[in-house]
């Protein structure tokens, strides 16, 4: 067993890993790593199963000590982290020597950051999963929703692996002004014909008001001509208009029903983009279809093997 | 019943039965609900009923849309509306108070009749749990009869304390866990709503019926229920 020391945290500092299932119509929302892709890669670069627990970074202010000599691996946003002061990019895996410190302090690129270890994060399952969700009280190092705090000490059961780099032409690209990829569907066909053009050819800014609930993008006001909707189940990334027109992209700790119409929904791919988006950057709506985002999808998973 | 099928995500499924909210809806959702989960097997990831919708979330590396859509259609063959198994009727004890029901008052005078009334009323009636959603374990109830019925408050509270019984529209509901919440607030519950120890989780499961008894201040107290005024939370 290997043990890691937090000696510094935030609220934003969380463990993760694919969430909740099969308890969604108990009204227990789904929590994960909002960037799956970067946690998948994370895990990858140890050789464990893309959902091990990992710890998601959200624009900083993680600093731990290692209890022991241990490989953990890094993926996702560049939020500035050192070893020892010594630069340590992501997408790769590392060794970290007993009393050595990692710190990720501020997001240079991307705003989520995944640590992963040996065999993943010992933490305890909590109705299948430790994702942490401080809403709902569930998961967490406590079991209970809580974010990692300065004097938790975590621990792993894997052994230390051969240290691997992802290759770059692997490597996902946050470059600015991101296409996000969004499945029509829903009652996209009740907004006005002004608004379906205006949703996917005006560029949106993310606001401030941005969790990870949901994602508020600023741009045009989108118009809804239907009828008042009966609250239905909300699928993960679905883009959902409240009457202020300012769309709402819902994210892994989003309600499970709600009542306000919808354009349709992020692909995953789209997802783990807009979860490395910052507030105040831009983004562009793409629109796709079920059956081509399902055939890039299966397409793209075969890089995992 | 008029079934449809609406994309609404990479891997989801909206499967809509009907437009308007019923009691009547539910044999038809449970025996949907049943058939849908035996179709997909384990390709179902999540199913998630809400009022006149079941929203299928499969495997989408599994399965194709085409292939989720026929098994759809073959799980609403002959679908014929539940008989039995309709759910569990659960029998709720509520302590009825000004102090942990502060709406009690406001509903009275809404319905015209006096706040022992309004207990009567709200507590004569099986609820249908139409979804669960919110918070775990929060039951979206009804229909409660239309003198009852309340608009939210227009400013929500910021604290309710766990298991509180209010009224929202046509709606009933009682809060799992102390959480932000702006229904019209008439009593308070000792039972565990949700509970990560117990088999199921949820006390309510969609399609439970649930009726609720008034019961004393002691009683209520007995059975382990916290009476902190609600005004003390504010």
């Amino acid at each position: 067993m290997s043990r890691l020391l937090i000696k510094a945290s935030t609220p934003l500092c969380l463990l993760q890993d694919c969430g909740r299932f099969g308890v969604r119509h108990l009204g227990v929302t789904q929590g994960g790593a909002a960037d799956w892709l970067s946690m998948a890669w994370a895990n990858w670069l140890l050789g464990n199963s893309p959902d091990a627990a990992v710890i998601e970074i959200t624009l900083g202010g993680l600093s731990l000590v290692a209890q022991d000599d241990c490989t953990l691996a890094l993926a996702g946003a560049d939020l500035a982290a050192t070893v020892d002061g010594q630069v340590l990019k992501p997408w790769r895996s590392f060794a970290l020597k007993q009393g050595q410190t990692l710190t990720l302090s501020q997001p240079l690129l991307g705003a989520r950051a995944y640590l992963a270890a040996p065999g993943g994060i010992a933490a305890p399952q909590v109705l299948g999963s430790c994702a942490t969700v401080a809403r709902e009280q569930l998961g967490g190092p406590d079991g209970f929703g809580r974010g990692l705090a300065a004097g938790d000490e975590l621990s792993f059961n894997g052994h230390a692996q051969p240290l691997r780099e992802l290759a770059s032409e692997q490597q996902p690209v946050f470059s600015p002004n991101p296409g996000l990829d969004v499945v029509l569907g829903a009652q996209i066909g009740a907004f006005s014909g002004q608004s379906t053009f205006d949703a996917f050819n005006s560029p949106w800014t993310l606001d401030t008001r941005a969790d990870r609930m949901g994602i508020r993008l600023l741009g045009p006001a989108l118009v809804y001509q239907g009828a008042p909707m009966i609250s239905e189940g909300i699928p993960l990334g679905a883009i959902q208009v409240p009457p202020d027109g300012q769309p709402i992209v819902l994210l892994n700790d989003r309600q499970t029903i709600g009542g306000y119409p919808r354009l349709g929904a992020l692909t995953p791919l789209a997802l783990a983009r807009l979860a490395q988006c910052l507030p105040g950057e831009g983004v562009a709506l793409r629109p796709t279809t079920q059956e081509a985002a399902q055939r890039q999808m299966v397409g793209f998973m075969q890089r995992f093997g | 019943m008029k079934p449809r099928i609406e994309v609404v995500a990479i891997d989801c499924l909206m499967l809509r039965l009907f437009d308007e909210i019923a009691e009547a809806n539910m044999p038809w959702m449970l025996a949907a609900s049943e058939r849908l989960r035996a179709s997909f097997a384990g390709n179902l990831i999540d199913l998630v009923p809400s009022y006149t919708t079941l929203m299928v979330h499969y495997d989408g590396l599994a399965l194709s849309p085409v292939e989720a859509r026929e098994l759809i259609a073959q799980a609403l063959t002959d679908l014929r509306p539940q008989t039995q198994n309709l759910g569990q009727c659960h029998v709720l004890p509520v302590w009825y108070d000004l102090s942990v029901g502060p709406e009690l008052t406001l509903l009275a005078q809404r319905a015209s009749c006096p706040v022992s009334e309004v207990i009567r009323r709200h507590s004569a009636h099986e609820y249908q749990v139409f979804a669960l959603g919110f918070a775990p374990g929060f039951a979206f109830m009804g229909l409660v009869e239309e003198a009852l019925a309340a608009p939210r408050l227009n400013t929500p509270r910021k604290r309710v304390a766990s298991g509180s019984v209010g009224i929202a529209e046509r709606q009933t509901a009682a809060y799992p866990a102390q959480s932000p919440g702006g229904w019209n607030l008439v009593g308070r519950t000792p039972s565990a709503l949700f509970d990560r120890e117990r088999d199921g989780y949820s006390l309510m499961q969609p399609g439970d019926t649930v009726r609720f008894e008034p019961v004393s201040r002691a009683e209520f107290i007995r059975l382990g229920g916290d009476d902190t005024p609600q005004e003390a939370l504010a």
